[in-house]
C-alpha cells in the first residue's frame, strides 16, 4: 500500500503544481493583458484613487483636488476653468481627459516610470507614485487679457515668444468650466450633454483645433513668398497690378475695400490690404514657391503637437491660376488655425525662425525635482532673414499708420496685419476679423510677443476696419500684458 | 500495568538504555502557534491601518481570542496526543487567522453584511469540537466500526438539503432559525470514514476476486455494488442540488482511495472514464453546471456582450493586478467580485492583497497540511489508520485544487469552500474535525513506535 500511497501523494504534488503555475500566468505572465481590459475596473479605481498632479501657471495651480470618499475617489477641481479650459481640458471619471489634462496625463495620475526613482522595482511592487506637476509656459496676464478681450464672443486668441515658441496665451471663447465634468454625478452626465448641445461650442479648442478662412492677414505669407522668389525687389516699385484685376481664365474680376491699389507698390499695397495686388503676386509666385512657403510656415502639417495635437492649417496643393490667386488672399481653401497665424507673426518677428510651439515648460515630480523640460526648436526658416526683416518694416507701417492702428503700444515697436475673412454661401456669412501682430520694447533686444486674435461675430462692417477695430484691441491687451511681466 | 510511552515510563525503567521515543514536540508546536497568531494579528492590524488609518479597536480582542483558541487547542493535543505532528495545528491556526482578517477587511467594505463575527464564533465551536475529539477519541480504529453507520449518516446529510430552497443556484443549505448550514461539509468526513472502512475491509476482494475482462480484474458485483452506488449517488446530488463541486469530490476521493487500497491502475482508469463520461453527460444537460463550463472556456464573453464582467473575470482581473507581491492588505479592490467575495472568491481577496508570493505561501500551507497528513498514513500499519489519514488529507487537497484551480481559471468554477480561509460555518468546523483526526492518527502512528522500539 506504501508505495500507492507515494504515487496518491506524488498527484496531490502534481496538483499543487499546477496552481502555482497558473497563479503565476494569471498574476505575471498575463497580468498586463487582464489589466488593460477596458471592463476592468482597477486601473480608473487606482487612477482617481490619489489627487491628480497639478497643472501650474505663472508659479501658481490653477487646478486641484477633492476629497469624495467615493470609489472614484478624487475629483479634479478647477481655479478659473473657463479661463485655462483651452489649455488643462478636463479630467472626467466619466468622460476621460482631453488637453494636457490628457497629453500629460501619465505625469498628473503618477503612472509616467519617469515619476520614479526606480522605475523597474515600481514595475514589480506597481507602486504609484504621487502626482506629478505640469508647469505651463502660459503668462497668466496674457491669457487673462485674451479672454476679457474676447468677453464672451466667438473667437480664440494664441499668443507665442517668437524666440522659443512658448505660447504665453491660448484662449478660445466662450468657454465651458472643465469643473462641471469632474465626478460620476448626474450633473456631470447633464452638463457634458448641455456643453455638447450648445451651438455656441464651448468646448471646441478653436485656438488649435478650429480652421478659419486667414483673408487678408495670409498676406504676410504671399508677401513672403514673392519676396524670397524675388518676384518684387523693391518695396517701393510699382507692382503693375490692374484694378480690378480679372482672374486668369476667367471673366471674373477681383476688386478692392481700399484705394488707389491700381498698380500700387508692395508697401502700399500690404499698409492698405489691397486684394488685386495680392491675387497677382500669388500667380506670379506660382504654386510651387507658394504652398512650398506656406508650407515652411507650417501649413499642411498634421503632425503639429503642443504637446495635444493641433488642426492642420490649408494650404491647397493642387490650385488653378484663379484658385491660386485666391488663396493667396487668404481665400478659396486657405484655411489657418489661430495659433498657425500667431506662428507666422512670429516668424517675421523672429527672423524668418518658424518655432515649434509649445506649452509645457516642463514637468516635475510632486516634490519639484524636474522630470523633463522642454527646449526651443526650430520649426523651418520660413524665408529669409532680410525678407523677415522688410515684412517687419511693413508689418510695423500697418500699425503706425495703416488699418491696425488701435493695435499701437506707446514704448513699443508693433507690427501687425489686419484681416477680414468672408466665409458662407456666397460669402453671406458675418465675416471674420482678424489680426496679427507682434511687439517688441523699445529697450529690448528681440520681440517679445506675437499674437494672432480672431473674432467670428465681428461688427458687420466690410472691409479690413473690423479687423482692426475688433481684433486688434485684444491683441494690443495681450501684447502689453506681455510687455508688462 | 504501565503502557510504554506514558511520560517518563523508560527513564525510570532502564535509564542507560538509549532513548528510542520519538520527540515530541511540543515546543516547537507551541513556538509555531504563537507564530500563526502573530502573523494573523499583524494582518489584522494592517487591514485597519490601511483602511482606517488606525489599528483596528478590536486588535487585542482579536488576537486574545485567536490566541486563547490555539492554546486550549495546544494544551489537549499536549496531553491528550502529545506525539502527533506538530505542524497539523499550527497551520490550521494560521489559515483559520488569516481567513477571519480576510473576512474582516471585506466587512470593512460590505457594511450591511458582517461575516468575521459569526465565522469567529464558528472558528471557537470548530476548535472546541477540535478538542472534544482529541480528548475523547483515544483510538481512530473505533471508528472503523461505524462505518456503515457513517455512510447512512452521509445520506441522510446530503439528501436534507433538497428539501430546502435553493440558494444562488444551488440546493446545499439547510436554513434553521437563521443559522444556514452546509451538511454537504459534514458528509465529507462521514464518506471518509465509511470509504475507508469498507475498503480496508474489502481490498481483497476488490483486488483479486471476480471476473477478469480482458485486462481488466473486475470484483465480483457484492463487492463492486456499494461502490456503482456510491458513485451514481455523487452525480445524483450533483444534478439534484446542482452542486458540482461536492459530487467532483467525493469521487475523487473515493477513486484515490480505491487505488491506495488495491494498487489497481485500472480503477484511476475506469474512474476517470465513469468521471468524464458523467461530466459530460450533465455538463450538457444540466443549463446550470453547463453554464459553468462556458464561463471557464469563455470568462470574458459576457464582457464582449455588453453585460459587464461576470464573476470569474472580476476574480481575474483581481489576481492579475495582484502582481508578484500584492497591493497590500485592505488596498486591493476584490469587493469588486461581488456576493460572493467572502466565501468562494476569498482566495481572490489573498491574491490581489498578498500577490503571487502571498498566493504561493498560502498553497504551500494547504500542501504542507497534506503531505503530513499523507506521513501519517504512511507512519501508521493499520490499513484502516492508513486510508483514514490518505482519505481526510486527499479531501483538503481536492478541495483546494478544485476551488483554487476555478477562482483563477484553471478548471470550471464549482462553488466550494476554500478550507478554513473562507466563509462558511460548517466549512470551519468540518475542517477543525479534519485537522482533530488527522492528529489522532499521527499521535498514533508516531508513538507506535514507542511500544515496539522499546526493550
Amino acid at each position: 500500500m506504501t508505495r500507492y500511497i507515494r504515487r496518491a501523494a506524488a498527484l496531490c504534488a502534481l496538483l499543487l503544481v499546477a496552481l502555482l503555475v497558473n497563479a503565476a500566468r494569471v498574476q505575471i505572465v498575463q497580468s498586463s493583458t487582464y489589466d488593460d481590459n477596458p471592463a476592468n475596473r482597477r486601473p480608473t479605481i487606482a487612477r482617481y484613487g490619489q489627487p491628480r498632479g497639478d497643472i501650474v501657471v505663472g508659479g501658481q495651480p490653477v487646478t486641484g483636488s477633492k476629497d469624495t470618499g467615493e470609489q472614484l475617489r478624487y475629483e479634479r477641481t478647477y481655479h478659473d476653468g473657463p479661463l485655462y479650459a483651452p489649455v488643462t481640458g478636463f479630467a472626467s471619471q466619466v468622460y476621460g481627459t482631453t488637453g494636457l489634462e490628457n497629453a500629460a496625463d501619465g505625469i498628473l495620475a503618477g503612472t509616467d516610470p519617469m515619476l520614479s526613482l526606480l522605475p523597474l522595482w515600481n514595475g514589480v511592487s506597481r507602486d504609484r507614485n504621487p502626482g506629478g506637476k505640469v508647469v505651463t509656459t502660459l503668462a497668466a496676464g496674457a491669457q487673462r487679457a485674451a479672454y476679457e478681450g474676447l468677453a464672451g464672443r466667438r473667437g480664440a486668441v494664441a499668443a507665442i515668444e517668437p524666440s522659443s515658441g512658448r505660447i504665453l496665451a491660448l484662449v478660445s471663447a466662450p468657454s465651458y468650466d472643465p469643473g462641471e465634468l469632474s465626478g460620476t454625478n448626474s450633473a456631470v452626465t447633464s452638463a457634458w450633454d448641455r456643453l455638447n448641445g450648445d451651438p455656441a461650442r464651448p468646448m471646441l479648442n478653436r485656438a488649435i483645433r478650429q480652421t478659419y478662412p486667414p483673408g487678408s492677414t495670409f498676406k504676410v505669407v504671399t508677401a513672403a513668398a514673392a519676396l524670397d522668389a524675388g518676384v518684387i525687389r523693391d518695396l517701393d516699385a510699382p507692382t503693375r497690378s490692374p484694378d480690378p484685376y480679372p482672374l486668369p481664365e476667367t471673366r471674373i474680376s477681383l476688386t478692392n475695400e481700399a484705394e488707389d491699389c491700381e498698380d500700387a507698390s508692395l508697401r502700399y499695397a500690404f499698409e492698405w490690404s489691397c486684394n488685386t495686388v495680392f491675387a497677382k503676386l500669388g500667380v506670379d509666385v506660382g504654386l510651387k514657391d507658394m504652398t512650398a512657403t506656406a508650407a515652411h510656415f507650417g501649413f499642411n502639417d498634421k503632425g503639429l503637437r503642443i504637446p495635444f495635437p493641433v488642426a492642420p492649417s490649408n494650404f491647397d496643393t493642387k490650385l488653378d491660376a484663379p484658385q491660386l490667386a485666391l488663396s493667396s488672399i487668404g481665400q478659396f481653401d486657405t484655411r489657418a488655425t489661430p495659433l498657425q497665424m500667431a506662428m507666422i507673426a512670429a516668424a517675421v518677428a523672429g527672423g524668418g525662425s518658424v518655432k515649434s510651439p509649445y506649452l509645457v515648460e516642463r514637468t516635475t515630480t510632486s516634490a519639484g525635482g524636474t522630470v523633463s523640460a522642454t527646449s526651443p526648436r526650430t520649426l523651418h526658416q520660413a524665408m529669409n532673414p532680410s525678407t523677415a526683416a522688410r515684412l517687419r518694416e511693413m508689418m510695423t507701417d500697418v500699425v503706425r499708420k495703416g488699418t491696425g492702428k488701435n493695435a499701437a503700444i506707446r514704448g513699443a515697436t508693433v507690427g501687425g496685419k489686419t484681416g477680414t475673412a468672408q466665409h458662407g454661401i456666397g460669402n453671406s456669412g458675418t465675416p471674420y476679423a482678424w489680426f496679427i501682430s507682434w511687439a517688441q520694447a523699445d529697450n529690448a533686444l528681440e520681440p517679445a510677443v506675437a499674437v494672432a486674435v480672431v473674432v467670428e461675430d465681428a461688427s458687420a462692417r466690410r472691409g479690413d476696419i473690423s479687423g482692426g477695430g475688433d481684433a486688434a484691441p485684444i491683441a494690443k491687451a495681450v501684447m502689453e500684458a506681455v510687455l508688462r511681466s | 500495568m504501565i503502557q510504554p510511552g506514558w511520560p517518563g515510563t523508560k527513564a525510570v525503567a532502564d535509564p542507560l538504555a538509549p532513548d528510542l521515543r520519538l520527540p515530541r514536540r511540543r515546543g516547537i508546536e507551541f513556538s509555531l502557534l504563537v507564530v500563526a497568531v502573530l502573523l494573523s494579528v499583524y494582518g489584522y492590524c494592517a487591514v485597519g491601518l490601511a483602511k482606517r488609518g488606525t489599528v483596528p479597536p478590536g486588535a487585542a480582542g482579536y488576537g486574545a481570542g485567536l490566541g486563547v483558541l490555539a492554546l486550549l487547542a495546544h494544551l489537549a493535543v499536549r496531553f491528550r496526543a502529545p506525539y502527533a505532528d506538530p505542524l497539523l495545528l499550527p497551520i490550521a491556526v494560521l489559515l483559520n487567522g488569516l481567513g477571519l482578517v480576510l473576512i474582516y477587511r471585506l466587512d470593512l467594505e460590505t457594511p450591511a453584511d458582517h461575516a468575521a463575527p459569526a465565522q469567529l464564533n464558528w472558528s471557537t465551536l470548530g476548535v472546541a469540537l477540535f478538542i472534544a475529539v482529541v480528548v475523547l477519541l483515544r483510538d481512530h480504529r473505533v471508528l472503523q466500526r461505524y462505518a456503515y453507520v457513517s455512510v447512512v449518516g452521509a445520506l441522510a446529510l446530503l439528501t436534507l438539503p433538497i428539501f430546502f430552497p435553493a440558494v444562488n443556484g444551488a440546493r446545499i443549505w439547510l436554513r434553521i432559525a437563521g443559522f444556514s448550514i452546509q451538511p454537504g461539509e459534514f458528509a465529507k468526513v462521514l464518506l471518509a470514514v465509511f470509504f475507508a472502512g469498507y475498503l480496508a475491509a474489502n481490498r481483497h476482494a476488490l483486488t483479486y476476486a471476480g471476473r477478469r475482462v480482458w485486462k481488466l480484474q473486475f470484483p465480483t458485483g457484492r463487492v463492486l455494488g456499494p461502490i456503482v452506488a456510491i458513485w451514481l449517488l455523487s452525480l445524483g446530488v450533483l444534478v439534484l442540488e446542482r452542486d458540482l463541486g461536492t459530487s467532483l469530490l467525493f469521487f475523487g476521493l473515493f477513486v484515490m482511495l480505491l487505488y491506495v487500497a488495491t494498487g489497481r491502475t485500472g480503477w484511476i482508469a475506469v474512474g476517470l472514464l465513469l468521471a468524464v463520461g458523467g461530466a459530460l453527460a450533465v455538463g450538457r444537460l444540466e443549463p446550470h453546471v453547463h453554464s459553468r463550463v462556458q464561463d471557464w472556456l469563455h470568462p470574458f464573453a459576457s464582457i464582449d456582450a455588453g453585460q459587464g464582467p461576470n464573476q470569474l473575470a472580476q476574480s481575474l482581473f483581481a489576481f492579475a493586478s495582484g502582481g508578484m507581491l500584492g497591493t497590500g492588505l485592505g488596498l486591493g479592490h476584490s469587493i469588486l467580485i461581488g456576493f460572493a467575495a467572502k466565501s468562494d472568491f476569498i482566495l481572490a481577496t489573498a491574491g490581489e492583497e498578498l500577490g503571487l508570493a502571498g498566493l504561493s505561501a498560502i498553497f504551500l500551507l494547504y500542501a504542507l497540511l497534506v503531505e503530513r497528513g499523507y506521513r501519517a498514513g504512511l507512519a501508521l500499519r493499520d490499513p484502516f489508520g492508513r486510508l483514514l489519514a490518505i482519505g481526510l488529507a486527499s479531501i483538503v487537497a481536492l478541495q483546494a485544487f478544485v476551488i483554487a484551480g476555478g477562482v483563477t481559471g484553471l478548471i470550471p468554477l464549482t462553488g466550494m469552500a476554500m478550507p478554513f480561509l473562507a466563509q462558511g460555518g460548517s466549512s470551519v468546523v468540518t475542517n477543525w474535525i479534519i485537522v482533530a483526526l488527522l492528529i489522532r492518527i499521527s499521535d498514533s502512528a508516531r508513538s507506535q513506535y514507542d511500544g515496539t522500539a522499546a526493550p
